[in-house]
């Protein structure tokens, strides 16, 4: 970008090439940029990330041509081949009446890796596939939130007035009520019936559902910091200039305000989707998030629970990956605020 | 000080209609969802539907609807379970939540100590490798799914550790009320306490160890310095004291939000019989005027415990007030 706060330098139309010792001058996201690139914490976080996508992106890959099963219908009947003996994957239960099924235990085999379900599925698969789930919910949810937030921020904080009073409260109201509790409450009423406004209808068992759920109930959270920025960045004087120029509202808008609030989303983003990443999780453990045959790391986790003495891995594999995903995204979203965030450099004196 | 406190009632009071409210709708006026369909079974005839709308009064006009709702929650406090008749929803919560209390008092101990000496540790150890360290511990904490950590802090203390010397204490999952065994309602609780504080103990070493750093740059620690004092004293009685500020309203918030329901994932785990578990038990049944009530309740204690922070923020420090 060659604009410093929204306006072009001005051309000294008779200077024909650069004076003597003259510094070509670096845009502020450019020293940004150079800044994360060197946070190596930072680096290797967002390299994490990135390993995980691909790998939860491999899912079917995995589960077609590696472990040759599919992993949404039950298995009851499948066998596995163990130390070339052919095994039933869900085993007679032991004791002397031999009650109930135990799935088989990680085989650290192609096939059955982490062992099976309480179902006979192949519970690495699943969690490469839950993993895809909870990453396109959770980024998902994370933009549709964004440009929400924007929209909401940017119409309260650029025409002020009533508008704004009428946005702000709205916002505190939702904002006063508890993040899960909320979700809680859509989340059971949509979940029986699905949701339709006039011609659009997002069917109960959608992924629609939880990824619009989460993203509206984190519109607050984004749209205050936003709302303040375009508060701030409007008594500018850039922007004074801008209207004296003759301006619209809609140039105001887009190509003096936004590009100067956008740093605050490009801080927000990566924490909220750690963040949202969380909530669904939990959504689905309680069984009003991701709805079967889909599966996300949360619902593998609920699945796991039952299993959790004698076949724990169920529940450990996709919890392990939850955690990597997260802390990877709040390490790298540390890293992208230290760049471009100038309080933090107020902060960051070590 | 008057003045802002009886606005912030009246805030107060403003916040907890429109949340009822926006409850009330959401539940019940939600576009293209019926209630008197979810109560009527699979496959229900018209006549069903219009005979049960008319036994729960859901043909009458909204606002109607709305304070005879009201009234059954806060008033006559007679508002029945659906799925169980014989259930009353008001009597329910209100046992239920000591249960509730328990685990978050006993949790925000531990978190508050916890955190404090993380978050003083890393700011005095800064420039040693035990900062980075203590705060990668602090955002590993962070990033845990409360719900999973149970879960792993059950299969350690409750079957794979359990015939050690080291968890053999630990009882099977539930609760005994303290004034029934003190004893036993510690051990009940000793898990789920740790396990529900150590999101918060990231969160505020962060915080504080932030504030600690922010405030190091201040001129009154500079004058502190210069006068001679010793830096604990430096530390205790001017810098930490200051950076306690943000710690205390942060922790009223998010006190109120754990009474609230967010320990709901706790309870869930851990079996213990508080307002959560009662709204868990009721998702999946899907309830409607239990998880309404426990919504209700618990945007009610949050919205107060903000007002409880707000005002005793402004007690502590006056230039907030004309806010």
């Amino acid at each position: 970008m060659s604009t410093v706060g929204g306006l072009e330098h001005p051309i000294d139309p008779l200077a024909d090439a650069p004076p003597e010792g003259w510094v070509a001058g670096r845009s502020p996201w450019a020293l940004a940029a150079h800044k994360l690139v060197r946070n190596r914490m930072a680096m290797a976080a967002l390299a994490v990330f990135l390993g995980i996508v691909v790998v939860s992106f491999m899912g079917p890959f995995y589960a077609d041509h590696i472990a040759h099963t599919d992993p949404f219908t039950s298995q009851l009947t499948a066998t596995t081949v163990i130390n070339g003996k052919r095994v039933d994957v869900l085993q007679q239960g032991g004791g002397v009446l031999k009650l109930g099924e135990t799935p088989i235990g990680p085989t650290w085999q192609r096939n059955y890796f982490l062992g099976a379900d309480s179902q006979g599925r192949d519970v690495a698969a699943r969690v490469l596939y839950g993993g895809r789930t909870s990453l396109t919910i959770g980024i998902g949810s994370a933009v549709i939130c964004s440009l929400l937030a924007v929209i909401v921020g940017m119409v309260a904080g650029f025409y002020g007035g009533v508008t704004d009073s009428i946005i702000s409260r709205g916002l505190d109201v939702v904002w006063a009520f508890p993040v899960y509790l909320l979700a809680i409450s859509i989340a059971t009423v949509l979940l029986t019936q699905g949701l339709t406004i006039g011609p659009f209808s997002i069917s109960a068992s959608s992924l629609w559902l939880p990824t619009l759920i989460i993203a509206v109930i984190y519109v607050p959270y984004v749209a205050r910091p936003v709302r303040g920025a375009v508060l701030s960045v409007r008594e500018k004087e850039f922007i004074e200039a801008a209207i004296a120029q003759g301006a619209s509202n809609r140039r105001l808008i887009f190509n003096e305000i936004l590009p100067n609030v956008i740093t605050v989303l490009i801080v927000l983003l990566p924490l909220m989707i750690a963040t949202t990443i969380l909530t669904e999780s939990a959504l689905s453990y309680l069984s009003i998030g991701v709805q079967p045959p889909n599966a996300s790391w949360g619902t593998i986790i609920n699945d796991g629970q039952q299993l959790l003495y004698t076949r724990p891995w169920v529940a450990i594999a996709p919890g392990i990956m939850i955690v990597l995903t997260v802390l990877s995204l709040n390490v790298f979203g540390d890293g992208v605020r230290d760049a471009l965030d100038p309080r933090a450099k107020l902060r960051v004196k070590d | 000080m008057l003045t802002f406190v009886i606005r912030r009632m009246i805030a107060t009071v403003f916040v907890v209609f429109t949340i009822t409210v926006l409850v009330f709708l959401i539940f019940f006026h939600t576009p293209g969802v019926d209630p008197a369909r979810k109560l009527a079974g699979r496959n229900p005839s018209p006549d069903t539907i219009k005979a049960i709308k008319h036994q729960y009064g859901l043909d009458r006009p909204l606002p109607v609807q709305y304070l005879i709702l009201m009234k059954k929650l806060f008033i006559s406090r007679d508002l029945t379970s659906y799925s169980n008749q014989g259930q009353k929803v008001v009597p329910e919560i209100v046992a239920a939540t000591p249960v509730t209390l328990s685990l978050v008092l006993g949790a925000a101990v531990i978190w508050v100590v916890v955190s404090i000496l993380m978050g003083v540790a890393a700011a005095v150890l800064r420039g040693t490798i035990f900062d980075p360290m203590l705060m990668v511990l602090a955002l590993i904490g962070i990033s845990m799914p409360v719900f999973w950590l149970g879960e792993m802090a059950n299969l350690i203390t409750q079957d794979r550790y359990h015939d050690t010397f080291l968890f053999s204490w630990v009882p099977p999952l539930g609760y005994t009320p303290l004034t029934q065994d003190p004893v036993m309602w510690f051990k009940h609780l000793v898990i789920p306490w740790l396990v529900l504080s150590v999101l918060y103990i990231g969160l505020y070493a962060r915080v504080l160890r932030a504030d600690l750093l922010e405030t190091e740059n201040e001129d009154y620690v500079r004058t502190a310095r210069a006068k001679g004092l010793s830096e604990r004293r430096v530390l205790l009685r001017h810098t930490l004291r200051t950076s306690m500020i943000s710690f205390v309203s942060l922790f009223g918030l998010d006190f109120g939000v754990l009474v609230g329901g967010g320990a709901l994932l706790v309870e869930v785990v851990f079996a213990l019989p508080g307002v959560g578990l009662l709204t868990y038990q009721s998702l999946i049944s899907l309830d409607l005027p239990v998880i309404m009530a426990t919504v209700i309740y618990g945007a009610i204690f949050i919205v107060i415990a903000n007002a409880v922070v707000d005002v005793g923020y402004a007690w502590l420090d006056p230039r907030v007030r004309p806010a």
